[in-house]
């Protein structure tokens, strides 16, 4: 049992903070770690990043979009409650070695693992430029803690409340045509990690990307997490989740990722119905 | 009414069991076989012949007494059979259920050679199950505490066995499992119809009435490493099994619809996908399913499928059916649940539409039903290719190695990728750590994991009784 010790609205309606209880957890884990968690004895487990790591408090953060069941019944926890299982620190760290000019693209819930990542890279001694999109101002998240860990903070949004109008990757583009880089890591929606991979291909940057495959175990013993790198299978689970953006078959990922789509939507309708939501 | 030992006339048919009606069971999850009555499992001990030479014993890899406990079962003393059969093997209950006798106690058994071999399995599960109904709970006194600390990594039948008597010598022992229930392919693996998961979940609760403390959710090599747990315990016993999937490599095995059996099986069983939407793990078994493959795996995923309301399900196997390596009982029972055959196959393709499985296109194999004792490999002949309509592909094709904890321990030698240890203590290349079961054999069976993990247990102990000297 772990202890839901923080929990607030980060942007409305669907986008939750969390800190949660894991002393051992937060005793070993890295940026670009995720962990699996199940609610309880009826839950799915479901893979979440790690937004934050405080092993000297024992916590962990978790940035969380309610999108269906399981999300949607984190949504409705409160402080004090407790998620049954937490399982980690799993999958590699990010390399966050000195890498130079490093940017990073996040998009929707792909900002939570990038506060981790960003902060490593500068204390490693990297130049961070954070690029960060979003359809309008309201819906974006962690500005301040990006900023705080960045050297320089871009923002797009599509209508231009904030930041310069477009989307991430003309403020990519731009970037790398004005001062280039020596890395890019991107984490959000498969979509927009493989727009970033295209939008950074004829440039010959390095583009590391971090998988949502769908998982169970976590452990390398389902395979169900499987990707296609290169002529490569790989489990996204174990071998990542990062991974060389331009050798990552996109197409096969985004619809893996539709597997259960008739399940998840009959499953969270009823979930719905049962406690009188929309 | 049996008064004296007449020269009984012995049956040449073992006394048959109590089963589901195959056209029920195959649309649910509850157990095929319902077990011996008492009666019955009486009649069929009286047919063991109590030889003197017990070649039974001889085929059991853990030396269960046979005789001496269906005699036991005989005089109608079923509370000592239990304890013989106890004093050998600590999970009858399961054992019974999945060894495969065939080629093990029933294999050797001298009535065999003429008639049909005792049941001995059946008896075993009858005296397990009656322990469980009508004894009181069989914890066993543990030894007084010896102040030494064991590791034991994993949860599965060597590491359950391995705690189970390292806890009865007085260690303190502390188990990690990486999954969020304890009990390894017994879990996660093997179907409720074959092995009822509270079977597994009462053995559990055993080990922790005996002290043994479980950290589920706890992946070694992620939360701990080999050397962190060498630095906390005295020794560590390292039991995770060989499951990490393998696929053929043929064109189509990402598409949806393809399931590795293990996700298949873990979705059905630790998820408990057959329960959705209630349970929230979605599992999808189309119409018209192929599973490819001739072990357990392989038979457990196809009649796992037929119990999720497939209408057609198809085993695919590259060799003859005599060939199949799976329990003959299922292989039987699998039959009449309604699977198809398709023998001396092999896969080579799946064609997809729309981002999902179509079909699944084959080749015939040649001198496949040769291929009896050598490993002569059987090979695919020109022109035969044809296609299987399905909508679900499930490969059971084997597995390997786990490398989580063993990628990340210094120190540990390998034999491609599985643990290198000396098969009569489970010694590996590190003082004081120990390996058993399929993560130094590969995939093996409940019951030789079970003799790894004894084995084991019994060297930790002479190893940490001379550390304290
Ligand atoms: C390594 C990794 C890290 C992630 N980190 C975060 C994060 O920090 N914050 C966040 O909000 N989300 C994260 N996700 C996505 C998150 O796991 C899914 O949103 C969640 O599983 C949806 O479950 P649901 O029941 O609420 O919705 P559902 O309606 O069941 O699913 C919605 C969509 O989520 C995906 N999904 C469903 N089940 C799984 C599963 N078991 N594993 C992975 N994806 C699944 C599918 O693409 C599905 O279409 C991460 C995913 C991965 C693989
Ligand atoms: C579907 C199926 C059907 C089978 N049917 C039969 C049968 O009928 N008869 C028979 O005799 N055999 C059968 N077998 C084979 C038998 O189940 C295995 O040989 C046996 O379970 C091996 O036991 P084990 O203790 O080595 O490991 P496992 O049972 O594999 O257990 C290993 C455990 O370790 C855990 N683990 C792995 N890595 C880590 C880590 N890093 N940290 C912590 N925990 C970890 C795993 O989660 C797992 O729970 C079957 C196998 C399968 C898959
Ligand atoms: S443990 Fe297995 S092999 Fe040994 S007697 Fe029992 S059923 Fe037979
Ligand atoms: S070999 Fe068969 S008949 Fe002989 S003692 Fe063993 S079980 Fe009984
Ligand atoms: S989630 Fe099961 S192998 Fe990756």
């Amino acid at each position: 049992m772990h202890k839901i010790l923080e929990k607030k609205l980060l942007r409305p309606p669907d986008v939750f903070f969390y800190k949660v209880s894991a002393p051992q957890v937060a005793a070993k884990a890295k940026a670009g770690q995720f962990v699996i968690i199940r609610l309880h004895e009826k839950g799915e487990r479901i893979p979440l990043s790690l937004a934050g790591i405080d092993p000297a408090g024992g916590t962990i953060s978790l940035i969380v979009m309610a999108v269906g069941k399981t999300t949607g019944e984190m949504a409705a926890l409160k402080e004090g409650d407790e998620i049954r299982d937490v399982c980690g620190p799993l999958g590699n760290p990010t390399h966050t070695e000195n890498a130079g000019r490093v940017i990073l693209a996040g998009g929707g819930f792909g900002i939570a693992p990038l506060y981790p990542i960003g902060k490593a890279f500068r204390e490693a001694g990297s130049r961070v430029v954070s690029v960060m999109g979003a359809r309008s101002k309201s819906l974006l998240i962690y500005e301040k803690e990006m900023r705080d860990i960045s050297d320089k903070v871009l923002i797009t949004t599509d209508d231009g409340s904030a930041g310069m109008k477009g989307i991430i990757t003309d403020a990519l583009k731009g970037e790398l045509e004005s001062c280039g880089a020596d890395t890019v890591m991107a984490v959000g929606p498969a979509p927009m990690m493989k727009a970033v991979c295209e939008a950074t291909r004829p440039f010959g940057v390095k583009t590391i990307v971090s998988l949502n495959a769908i998982m169970i175990d976590g452990t390398g013993m389902c395979g169900g997490c499987r990707v296609r790198i290169g002529d490569k299978t790989k489990f996204a689970c174990i071998d990542g989740p990062d991974f060389d953006g331009h050798l990552v078959d996109w197409d096969g990922l985004i619809n893996r990722q539709k597997m259960y789509k008739a399940e998840e939507k009959e499953s969270f309708e009823a979930w719905k119905k049962r406690h009188n939501l929309s | 009414m049996a008064e004296e030992k007449k020269p009984k006339k012995l049956n040449p048919k073992r006394t048959a069991v109590q089963e589901q009606d195959p056209a029920l069971r195959r649309r649910n999850f509850e157990e095929v076989s319902l077990g011996y009555s008492a009666e019955e499992a009486v009649l069929e001990a009286s047919r063991c012949l109590g030889c003197r030479n017990k070649p039974c014993v001889a085929g059991c890899p853990v030396s269960v007494p046979i005789p001496e406990f269906i005699a036991a079962m005989v005089s109608g003393d079923f509370a000592e059979a239990y304890r013989i059969i106890r004093s050998a093997n600590v999970l009858p209950a399961v054992c019974g259920r999945v060894c495969p006798q065939e080629n093990q106690c029933e294999g050797a058994c001298t009535l065999g050679k003429k008639h049909e071999p005792v049941a001995i399995g059946r008896l075993e599960r009858f005296c397990a199950d009656w322990r469980m109904k009508n004894g009181a709970r069989a914890v066993p006194e543990p030894a007084a505490p010896t102040g030494m600390k064991v590791a034991v990594v994993g949860s599965g039948p060597s590491g359950i066995t391995c705690a189970y008597d390292l806890a009865r010598l007085g260690h303190k022992v502390t188990m990690l499992e990486a999954l969020h229930e304890p009990g390894g392919v017994l879990f996660y693996g093997i179907p409720e119809f074959r092995l009822p998961k509270k079977i597994v979940t009462a053995e559990i609760d055993t080990l922790r009435q005996m002290g043994v403390q479980i950290m589920t959710n706890a992946v070694a090599g992620k939360i701990i490493t080999l050397e962190e747990i060498m630095g906390r315990f005295d020794a560590c016993f390292i039991g995770v099994g060989a499951g990490l999937p393998r696929f053929m490599g043929i064109p189509g095995e990402d598409l949806n619809g393809v399931y590795s059996a293990n996700e298949f099986l873990t979705r059905t069983n630790l998820m408990r996908g057959y329960l959705f939407p209630e349970y929230d793990t979605p599992i999808r078994t189309g119409k018209r399913v192929a599973v490819i493959g001739g072990g357990n795996v392989a038979m457990d995923s196809a009649r796992t499928a037929m119990r999720l309301g497939a209408d057609e399900v198809t085993l695919v196997y590259r060799r003859s059916e005599a060939e199949l390596p799976a329990r003959a009982e299922e292989v039987h029972h699998g039959k009449e649940e309604g699977l198809r055959f398709e023998m001396c196959t092999l896969p080579t393709k799946i064609i997809g539409e729309d981002g999902w499985v179509k079909a699944i296109e084959c080749v015939r194999m040649e001198l496949c039903e040769m291929d009896q004792s050598g490993r002569r490999r059987p090979n695919p002949m020109a022109g035969s290719e044809f296609e299987i309509p399905v909508d679900t592909v499930i490969m059971a094709i084997g597995t390997g190695a786990n490398p989580l904890l063993t990628g990340t321990a210094t120190g540990l030698v390998l034999n491609r990728g599985y643990i290198q240890a000396d098969p009569e203590t489970g010694k590996t290349s590190i003082p004081g750590v120990y390996a058993g079961g399929d993560i130094v054999t590969g995939a093996a069976t409940v019951i030789s994991a079970m003799g790894a993990g004894r084995k084991a247990a019994r060297a930790i102990h002479e190893y940490l009784s001379s550390m304290k000297r």
